[in-house]
């Protein structure tokens, strides 16, 4: 169990501190798009070295590290309340090294124990699967992006939003226009089509799990994936609200069956700052690989 | 890159406008949700808190104490300011800020108070929490600790050279407000 309780926290570590790979060379390519002068290259500048000083100082990407959420895929077996008690002392040790932030606060008595253990932090989703080894994926998502998600129910007639993919386009577009640059973009979304209200969000959440650079195996979503990015960097939002050509860096969308009264289209806005990262264990705790 | 130092003229603010890009150097004290709250309802700063002709961070940073028992700062990029639209022009007037530095942009009785007392919103990169946290040299102290919690308290921050851009300026002018215009134009076409 000691294997586990390292390799959790170089898990957190990693997380806050490194950025994908996949997300850089979205980040890249949008600092080469912006126009030379403008205060929005000189914000994704700003932001490259950002990336690299955090890497290379081993310090949170963002002061913000965010609400803990892990997702865990395991074995039969696998013993769930260990590993959840195991996380909890690895996000209290990445907090007194400064890795996260002391970010957990009871919300009626505004009380901040500075450990990030308590009710709903950090949050683990388990799900048993057919194969032999545990994978563990972790987000780290900040309050700034958390508060510019948004969740619509269609038909939304303000908006001209039906039941249908175009009313879901209509619904996104409308929620990046909203965010503008307060969920500290260029962003990434995650979108979930149908679901409850629960379900919903939390399912947009999970879509920030692909990586950047792959491709929706349902064809209408993929095209509709495309056309978000595409459209939304034709809006000229731009990074961090100050016009631009980067409004997006990529829009990942699922789906869940809905009841037939409701119809939800629930967004995540995730920040630059996309902290993600997981690994596979082995039998004894250790990492087996680096899944991003 | 615009140099403005601590503590700052009224002239000084004047000259500013939107799209500039400055460099600060000088002093901020942070202050975000909690003690804007806290200050509209009345409570007062603690002394060793100036903020006449000064700059108010809407930042809740880590800070760690070092080996010698001094704070340092390995994380400071900005948090969203909207949230302090309520509370924000009293501050400026109470206390006579000269700058907000935030992200994200304000509204309009932010604007309105800047012109009025001649006071800009300077905008951070947020997420660049170490290129603005290898900007801060020393922390040489914090307040309301033990009340607000770490993120939420009153540290004090000695910068050089910390960028930011003029979003709204003591004119009236807002970029967030232009770009959202030109925005919402731009996505009218594509629906």
């Amino acid at each position: 169990m000691n294997l586990l309780s390292d390799s959790l926290l170089e898990l957190v570590r990693r997380t806050s501190t490194e950025i994908p790979e996949d997300v850089h060379q979205a980040i890249l390519s949008s600092l080469e798009r912006e126009k030379k002068g403008t205060i929005a290259e000189s914000a994704m500048k700003i932001i490259d070295q950002n990336i690299a000083l955090a890497r290379n100082k081993s310090q949170p990407i963002c002061q913000d590290t965010g609400s803990i959420i892990f997702y865990v895929d395991c074995p039969i077996g696998f013993d769930q309340a260990a590993f959840e008690q195991t996380a909890q002392d690895a996000v209290k040790l990445a907090t007194r090294k400064g890795y996260l932030r002391q970010n957990s606060v009871d919300p009626i008595t505004g009380k901040n124990d500075g450990t990030n253990v308590g009710p709903g932090s950090p949050m683990v989703h388990f799900h048993q699967h057919d194969s032999p080894e545990a994978r563990v994926r972790l987000v780290l998502k900040g309050g700034g992006c958390e508060n510019v998600g948004a969740q619509y129910s269609l038909p939304n007639e303000n908006l001209q939003a039906n039941r249908d993919l175009d009313g879901c386009r209509k619904a996104i577009l409308d929620a990046v226009l909203q965010a503008q640059g307060k969920g500290c973009g260029p962003g990434i979304l995650g979108v979930c089509i149908g679901g409850d209200r629960a379900t919903g969000y939390e399912f947009s959440k999970q879509q920030l799990l692909r990586k950047l650079d792959d491709r929706n195996p349902a064809p209408e979503l993929d095209r509709l994936e495309q056309d978000i990015v595409e459209t939304a960097n034709k809006l000229g939002i731009g990074p961090m609200g100050f016009g631009g050509k980067t409004t997006l860096l990529g829009a990942k969308i699922g789906v869940l069956n809905r009841l037939p009264a409701s119809y939800f289209v629930s967004i995540s806005y995730m920040c630059w700052a996309f902290r993600r990262q997981g690994m596979t264990l082995a039998k004894d705790g250790s990492v087996q690989q680096w899944l991003y | 890159m615009i140099p403005l130092k601590t503590p700052i003229s009224k002239a000084a603010i004047s000259r500013l406008k939107v799209g500039d890009e400055v460099a600060i150097t000088g002093v901020l004290f942070t202050g975000r949700d909690a003690v804007h709250k806290y200050l509209h309802e009345g409570g007062q700063l603690p002394p060793g808190v100036n903020l006449k002709d000064g700059l108010l961070y809407h930042c809740g940073p880590v800070v760690i104490k070092d080996e010698e028992g001094k704070w340092k700062c390995v994380a400071a990029g900005p948090t969203t300011s909207i949230r302090e639209e309520p509370y924000q022009w009293q501050v400026i007037r109470d206390l006579g800020l000269r700058g907000v530095i935030g992200k994200g942009g304000m509204g309009e009785k932010t604007l309105e108070a800047c012109k009025k007392y001649g006071c800009a919103y300077l905008h951070a990169i947020g997420g660049a929490a170490q290129v603005l946290a290898q900007c801060i040299q020393r922390v040489p102290n914090v307040y309301l600790m033990d009340k607000f919690g770490a993120p939420e308290a009153i540290w004090e921050f000695e910068v050089v050279n910390f960028p930011a851009v003029v979003t709204m300026d003591a004119h009236g002018n807002s970029l967030h407000k232009e770009v959202f215009a030109a925005s919402q134009a731009e996505l009218a076409k594509h629906l």
